[in-house]
């Protein structure tokens, strides 16, 4: 249980980027995971070129924000109009660039990352590390920030507009292009906390997002994709369900928790399109 | 004048709508586009706010803005109450009325919420709930309101009466006789109901097919059988 809220808590953070992009632009961003690795890669070469630990950490956040925003500026906006179809393969093609391009860059060999809260166990017999509380408590920090940012800012509120109504949107004077580009910076930004907390645990290597990914779809689509509290919550519950049946039902064991994931999306798709807290959209004519 | 319009075209794809407009709208008046579906109405208003492909000239207050883009047009004062309503369904009410403040400076924003909740005590009552939620005749009170947020010059409106019960509308029309007395926000109206719109209005522009078929006072178009009976079918 307790293990399961430490790894949830890696999936609450990708389901949380993860809705952030479907926020800004209604689709699932495949790339997202690569695009977070890709991030931590980039805080793992500051910190080798001696960077202090947070300094690394803001610049990171910093340079993800502005990639993220340059990606959707150049290369989505082009294909705003575009069929779904086209973005999927968009998102393939980023997915296989950044996956290519980290291990071009950095090779593919396993690396270890540091993490800023240390490794001591807390309580749990080591169940839960230091690292792992750390980790949970920045998720919530980063879900509170972002709930301050849509609720109470006027560009929050602008997002929120531009991705509701994008005629209206435009008709109040918003620029619903520049909106959908912070909205991608954002996204950015968010996966490279992700990324960076989930380093140390799972060690640092071209493929580390692959599975977390995955998983952070299923958190989101559990809560709901139009709600960021929501995802949180879905990506610990995700992390509980994974763990216990892994532990409890003899024929899951872990090579099959990956499927649980899956499943817990298709189910969820079935039985409750719109996840635990997503908002059912209500109109009248 | 404060929005003079010669010789507008615009088109869909390769279908033209519009084939030259000249029109004028003078400070603090209210003039009407009538005309039957498919005359082109809609398309007029959304081609002065620059959301479809257009071409000719469109003077704003002296200045042209042909050229301007959508987000941009509003900050020059000019608010459009779109077909079908705009609203954003997912916020609340009173969200939707932040909105139409984006482009303005953000402390005068609560004080002109509350003008608008005066104007439309309804929208006070549902302050909170979520705009896709509300009737037909309250999401419509909600566009004006927004509209109004603007603190525009000039308001265009496109049939603000569509789809309402005959007590909303009239409600709803007694109110906008209060914006152009009392708030002086001169508006161009697209409507269907032509008796409606003629009582409200200065001016009137009869369009037919993409043109303009008749221009004048709503006196002199009212008292006009022929017109009437051929164009307004009342």
């Amino acid at each position: 249980m307790l293990a399961g809220i430490a790894t949830g808590g890696i999936y609450a953070c990708m389901a949380l980027a993860v809705v952030m992009i479907y926020q800004a632009i209604h689709h699932l961003n495949f790339a997202q995971g690569e695009m977070a690795m890709f991030s931590t890669f980039i805080a793992w070469q500051l910190l080798q070129w001696g960077f202090p630990y947070w300094l690394a950490f803001v610049l990171t956040i910093g340079i993800s924000f502005v990639g993220g925003f340059i990606i959707e500026r150049t290369v989505f906006k082009p294909i705003e109009n575009a069929p779904v179809l086209s973005h999927i393969v968009v998102f393939i093609a980023l997915f296989a660039i950044f996956n290519s391009l980290a291990g071009f860059i950095w090779d593919f060999t396993i690396k270890p990352f540091p993490s800023p809260f240390g490794n001591a166990s807390l309580f749990g017999d080591g169940l839960i590390g230091a690292h792992q509380a750390g980790m949970i408590v920045m998720t919530f920090v980063v879900l509170v920030l972002l709930f301050a940012f849509f609720r109470y800012t006027r560009v929050g509120l602008a997002m929120r507009a531009a991705a509701a109504n994008p005629e209206s949107a435009r008709l109040v004077g918003i620029r619903v292009g520049m909106m959908t580009g912070l909205g991608w910076g954002m996204a950015s930004a968010i996966g490279a906390v992700a990324g960076i907390l989930i380093a140390p645990v799972v060690f640092l290597e071209p493929n580390m997002m692959l599975s977390i990914l995955l998983y952070g779809f299923a958190g989101a689509v559990l809560g709901g994709l139009t709600s960021p509290g929501g995802a949180v919550f879905g990506g610990f519950a995700v992390g509980v369900v994974e763990n216990l049946a892994g532990t409890y039902i003899p024929v899951v064991g872990a090579e099959l928790k990956l499927p649980i994931a899956l499943f817990l999306i298709i189910a969820v798709l079935v039985f409750k399109p719109n996840g635990l807290f997503g908002r059912t959209i209500v109109q009248r004519v | 004048m404060l929005l003079s319009v010669r010789d507008l075209r615009a088109s869909y794809g390769a279908f033209n709508v519009l084939h030259g407009l000249d029109f004028d709208i003078e400070q603090g008046s209210v003039t009407t586009l009538l005309g039957a579906n498919g005359a082109g109405k809609t398309t007029t208003l959304r081609a002065l706010c620059g959301m479809i492909k257009r071409s000719g000239t469109i003077e704003f207050d002296g200045k042209p803005i042909n050229r301007v883009k959508t987000e941009d047009i509003v900050r020059l004062g000019i608010a459009h109450v779109p077909e079908g309503r705009g609203t954003f369904t997912t916020l609340s009410v009173e969200e939707n009325l932040h909105l139409g403040a984006m482009t303005r400076p953000r402390g005068e924003v609560a004080d002109d919420v509350d003008r608008v909740y005066a104007l439309f005590p309804r929208l006070r009552e549902r302050s909170g709930q979520q705009a896709g939620t509300l009737s037909g005749g309250e999401q419509q009170m909600l566009a004006i309101g927004r509209a109004l947020m603007l603190k525009p010059r000039l308001m265009l409106l496109d049939e603000p009466s569509f789809g309402l019960a005959p007590l909303i509308v009239e409600e709803l029309f007694g109110i906008l006789d209060d914006i152009k007395t009392n708030m002086k926000v001169s508006m161009l109206l697209v409507e269907q109901n032509a008796a409606l719109a003629l009582d409200l209005a200065d001016r009137a522009y009869l369009l037919e097919t993409g043109t303009i078929a008749f221009s004048g006072s709503s006196a002199e178009i009212r008292d006009d059988e022929a017109i009437r009976n051929s164009y307004l079918g009342y």
